[in-house]
């Protein structure tokens, strides 16, 4: 079974006819046609987990056709155990996304919906593709859905988050089309990723092509100094806009380092990871910092992704197993946290209609089933023992003592500052006394978003406890990695 | 080489008894929609169309008309293009036309006679026939321009347009000129074998080359050359723009072609450097100046002449080191983008056709408000458009813009590589302006709630047009592999 295909395509299909079908008067036929769809994306993401086989490093679920014979481009699809849990997680959180968005969309709803199950669709071909150019044609295509989403159901500055967004993700990846073509040329006429990993490649050949490759994935991930679109995008996007984002968009910037600027460049990865790492570490402590001081809600969880963004890129380039699987498993366990985090935000805002930290105030008393989700999940945020949020970091800060003490003792100041900006927020909005009449007047969650909570909390309970079934997934592929980055590619 | 061979020439010949004979049974319709000429134009332009796909695979190329003319895969497959090209606009134009009292039997022939002009640009093998046909379609235009004599604009666009096409038919005229005193030969394969054997007169020859590729440049709307596009674009009636705007683009590339590379590839280190100051300038000023309109039509026209340029980026890596072995893999990548560009940029104008009603030019971007709540279905095929001419995949415009950037890439030169990161760099800017298009569509109030009022046709074309920019885009392979076939054989003979 071709699943990795179905896995892209039925959710593209399935939003394409809601798009070409869906009216404004048929609402609730429209949102219960993209929840069996997204649940049908979601199951046939499943024999993926089942079938895989932990012991080999090669690519498997692997399909190879040729699309675009005149650029020897192929349909060349597969995961391996760096990309395969990110397939199941993407269907996932559009699966929550759909629930999320069941009420509190009125307006254009097969279009919201449509929006998301292609976004998710071409999501999930960014994980699995093999061929240079099948990677840069889905990475570039989440942008138009997103775009949308941003523009049409966002904030009051939708617009202009909108287009920051686009142009900024746009300039980046475009270096990296040329950086494509530039090995297609040197390999003799291959699109093939794998082929590329191979291919010998001068010194200066491998630091442009690293840079190129970082404009484009430090931009997605985001990276300090290049972070400045996703407090505007988070803000002003809807929350389920903000979920994929937070869930899944970043994390394709991540998967990017690891697929390409890692094994095709690796003596320019192994020269600039001081760079890396520098940024990395500024994201973690200076934006830190930023998010502590924030009076959004969404910019404080913005800022608060950047600075877990910084941990993954900081895992990746210090070279052992413990950060670049410690890395993977934080960019698992983000996908649930920050995007539980926002639903929370997004509960918060479907009553009041308002971010500000300010117009709350004692939640708790009014609402005690959410609080105790909201800081069930602020404490995974900040990386408490038995969560999601605490395995990746971790093992991040394991492995960079092990690269070097002091830095590791830099890395693990972040789970003081991740603390004090969460905790703090969860003091002032759910804790005290009742701030105002908006917050006596509020009602406590429904079933649906009981649901969706419930869901991302077992999930991240589950990853706190048990970690091994995502850590014996990637270990073959990660060793190999490692392996492969160890050896120089300069022609002797 | 030296019959006549008048089988070669066939679709020509009809094209041009058919013109006669719409031109003709006009005078007997009394029909105030003009349906006999409009459908007796549209059959001639399928059968002509038609005609040129079916011999597009001939394998040999052939000569006609004592060697003046060549048919040739690249002239039978971009013929068949401007005459699917004509087609569309036709479409798009009927109802544009009949509510602003144009719908005349000149709008069918003159359309049908640019296309002759067009066709035969297509096929020449002999300077004189390419001056012959650039002749037939510009005028054709000018006075497709001036259609509606009473309106102040389209005659001031057309006089403009006159007396620019005029000189820069006089540029080229004089550089040919120029190329036969040093050469000896108004015949291109003879051209290229007096240039391949040494270079007798090199003075006279680069010089005429200046004034040749200058000539070139103003007609495909090149910068420093684009001055009369803005104004001609917005002046000339929507539908006439559309017609502009689309076939003649592709002759520009071909007589392009059949000048610089079929006949003075010799010469392609002198010309090559023109060219790359001639697309850089494009994208440059294309892209700068496109940001600050608001009327839609001159920011499409900006838009063309940036995408001019990308084009003939492709062109200049023809020639890299004295070596032609990449020179299949460049003009085939420019052919493919003038080729899609025409597909995209008819179906831009055919909306903004659709957006005007009677007595009332949707020109400026701000009509485009809110469209996604007027007509989605429009809306969306708009956004396929603008996301193609921005570069964005899955469309068409993505693949023509990779086509060009593997070509300046793959040499390995690095000023080659310098000016992909360029082109790459303006595109950018150029993605700012398109995506405001559909930021109007989709996030703006629409100051107008009637939904789009289209006939059938044009509704069903529309789609078909916006479809292909997507299934364009998902296959590109074939088309691919079309414009490559057409343009080694057009190299090897």
């Amino acid at each position: 079974m071709p699943y990795l295909s179905l896995a892209i395509f039925l959710p593209i299909v399935c939003g394409g006819l809601l798009l070409a079908i869906g009216r404004d008067d048929q609402k609730h036929a429209v949102r219960w046609l993209a929840l069996v769809a997204a649940v049908a994306s979601f199951l046939v993401t499943l024999p993926l987990i089942h079938l895989f086989d932990t012991a080999t490093a090669a690519m498997q679920f692997v399909e190879n056709q040729p699309w675009i014979s005149r650029f020897n481009i192929r349909y060349h699809l597969g995961v391996d155990g760096i990309s395969m849990w990110f397939v199941p997680l993407t269907a996932f959180i559009t699966v929550i996304v759909v629930i999320a968005a069941w009420e509190v969309i009125d307006t254009r709803v097969n279009q919201y919906l449509g929006a998301f199950l292609i976004l998710s669709g071409l999501m999930v071909g960014v994980f699995s593709a093999l061929d240079g150019m099948l990677f840069y044609v889905f990475f570039e295509a989440t942008l138009i859905p997103m775009y949308i989403i941003i523009g049409v159901w966002g904030g009051a500055n939708r617009v202009y988050a909108a287009f920051k967004f686009f142009l900024y993700t746009l300039a980046g990846s475009l270096l990296m089309l040329i950086a494509l073509i530039y090995l297609y040329a040197q390999s003799g006429g291959s699109f093939d990723i794998q082929t590329w990993h191979k291919l010998p490649l001068s010194g200066t050949a491998q630091t442009w092509l690293f840079f190129a490759f970082l404009a484009a994935f430090s931009v997605k991930v985001p990276m300090w100094p290049v972070h400045t679109w996703l407090p505007d995008a988070h803000v002003e996007a809807p929350t389920g806009g903000s979920v994929v984002l937070a869930a899944i968009m970043l994390k394709l910037g991540c998967y990017g380092f690891l697929r390409f600027s890692l094994p095709i460049a690796p003596d320019a990865a192994r020269e600039w990871d001081w760079l890396i790492i520098t940024m990395s570490l500024i994201a973690v402590v200076y934006i830190g910092l930023v998010a502590l001081v924030q009076k959004d809600m969404k910019k404080l969880v913005a800022y608060s992704s950047i600075a877990h963004m910084g941990f993954v890129t900081l895992g990746f380039f210090i070279f052992n197993e413990l950060g670049v699987s410690g890395g993977l498993v934080q960019m698992i366990a983000h996908g649930f946290v920050s995007g539980a985090m926002f639903l929370c935000i997004g509960v918060l805002y479907d009553r009041v209609h308002s971010r500000e930290i300010a117009a709350y105030g004692g939640v708790v008393n009014t609402m005690p089933k959410f609080t105790a989700f909201a800081v069930f999940f602020g404490m995974a945020n900040c990386g408490l023992p038995a969560t999601a949020g605490f395995v990746g970091e971790w093992m991040v800060i394991l492995g960079t003592v092990q690269y070097d003490f002091w830095l590791g003792g830099v890395a693990a100041t972040a789970l003081i500052f991740g603390a004090a900006y969460t905790l703090w927020m969860v003091k002032r909005v759910y804790f005290g006394d009742i701030a105002n009449d908006d917050v006596r007047a509020l009602t406590d969650i429904n079933g649906r978003e009981f649901l969706m909570l419930a869901v991302l909390a077992i999930a991240t309970l589950y990853m706190g406890l048990y970690p091994k079934p995502f850590t014996d997934v990637m270990h073959e592929s990660v060793t190999e990695l490692l392996k492969h980055v160890a050896l120089t590619k300069i022609p002797a | 080489m030296n019959d006549m061979n008048w089988l070669a020439i066939y679709p020509e010949i009809l094209l041009l008894v058919m013109g006669c004979v719409v031109a003709l049974a006009d005078l007997w319709v009394t029909d105030e929609q003009r349906r006999p000429t409009y459908w007796l134009t549209q059959l001639t332009l399928v059968v002509v169309g038609g005609m040129h796909f079916y011999y597009y695979d001939a394998g040999v190329t052939t000569y006609a008309m004592q060697g003046m003319v060549v048919a040739d895969s690249m002239g039978h497959l971009l013929a068949g293009f401007a005459c699917l090209a004509t087609l569309i606009t036709l479409v798009y134009a009927r109802p544009y036309a009949a509510s602003r009292d144009m719908l005349k039997g000149e709008l069918f022939i003159l359309s049908l006679f640019a296309l002759l002009g067009i066709n035969v640009m297509l096929s020449a093998n002999n300077f004189l026939v390419i001056y012959l046909g650039l002749e037939l379609m510009s005028l054709s235009l000018y006075a497709l321009v001036a259609l509606r004599r009473d309106h102040a604009v389209s005659t001031e666009a057309a006089m403009k347009y006159f007396v620019l096409g005029a000189l820069a038919s006089g540029f080229l005229l004089y550089g040919l000129s120029m190329m036969y005193g040093a050469t000896g030969s108004l015949t291109i394969p003879e051209v290229f074998d007096v240039i391949s054997k040494g270079i007798p007169n090199k003075a006279v020859l680069v010089f005429g080359t200046v004034f040749v590729v200058a000539g070139l440049a103003f007609k495909l709307g090149a910068a420093p050359f684009h001055m009369w596009v803005p104004d001609v674009y917005q002046g000339a009636p929507t539908a006439v723009t559309l017609l502009i705007g689309g076939a003649p683009k592709l002759a520009a590339f071909a007589i392009t072609v059949r000048l610089l590379v079929e006949g003075m590839i010799g010469l392609a280190v002198d010309w090559q450097q023109m060219l790359v100051v001639l697309s850089v300038m494009s994208l440059l000023i294309g892209n700068l100046a496109a940001i600050a309109q608001t009327n839609l039509k001159r920011m499409l026209a900006y838009s063309t002449i940036a995408n001019m340029g990308f084009m003939v980026l492709g062109m200049t890596a023809g020639v890299v080191d004295n070596s032609t072995v990449w020179g299949a893999n460049a003009y085939s990548a420019a052919m493919f983008y003038a080729v899609t560009y025409v597909l995209t940029t008819l179906g831009t104008f055919g909306m903004i056709i659709l957006l005007s009603r009677q007595g009332h030019e949707a020109e400026e971007i701000k009509d485009l408000a809110g469209l996604a709540k007027r007509s989605p279905w429009f809306a969306l095929v708009m956004t396929l458009f603008m996301f193609s001419l921005a570069g964005v995949p899955p469309t068409v415009g993505f693949y023509a813009k990779l086509a060009v950037l593997q070509a300046l890439v793959v040499n390995g030169m690095p000023f080659y590589i310098g000016l992909a990161v360029f082109a790459v760099a303006v595109s950018l800017v150029g993605a700012f302006y398109y995506l405001r298009i559909v930021k109007v569509m989709f996030f703006d109030a629409p100051t107008d709630t009637a939904p789009l009022a289209a006939p059938a046709d044009v509704r069903f074309v529309m789609t078909l047009n916006g479809a292909a920019v997507l299934v364009f885009g998902l296959l590109p392979g074939g088309l691919l592999d079309l414009c490559r076939h057409a343009i080694r054989q057009a190299l090897t003979t």
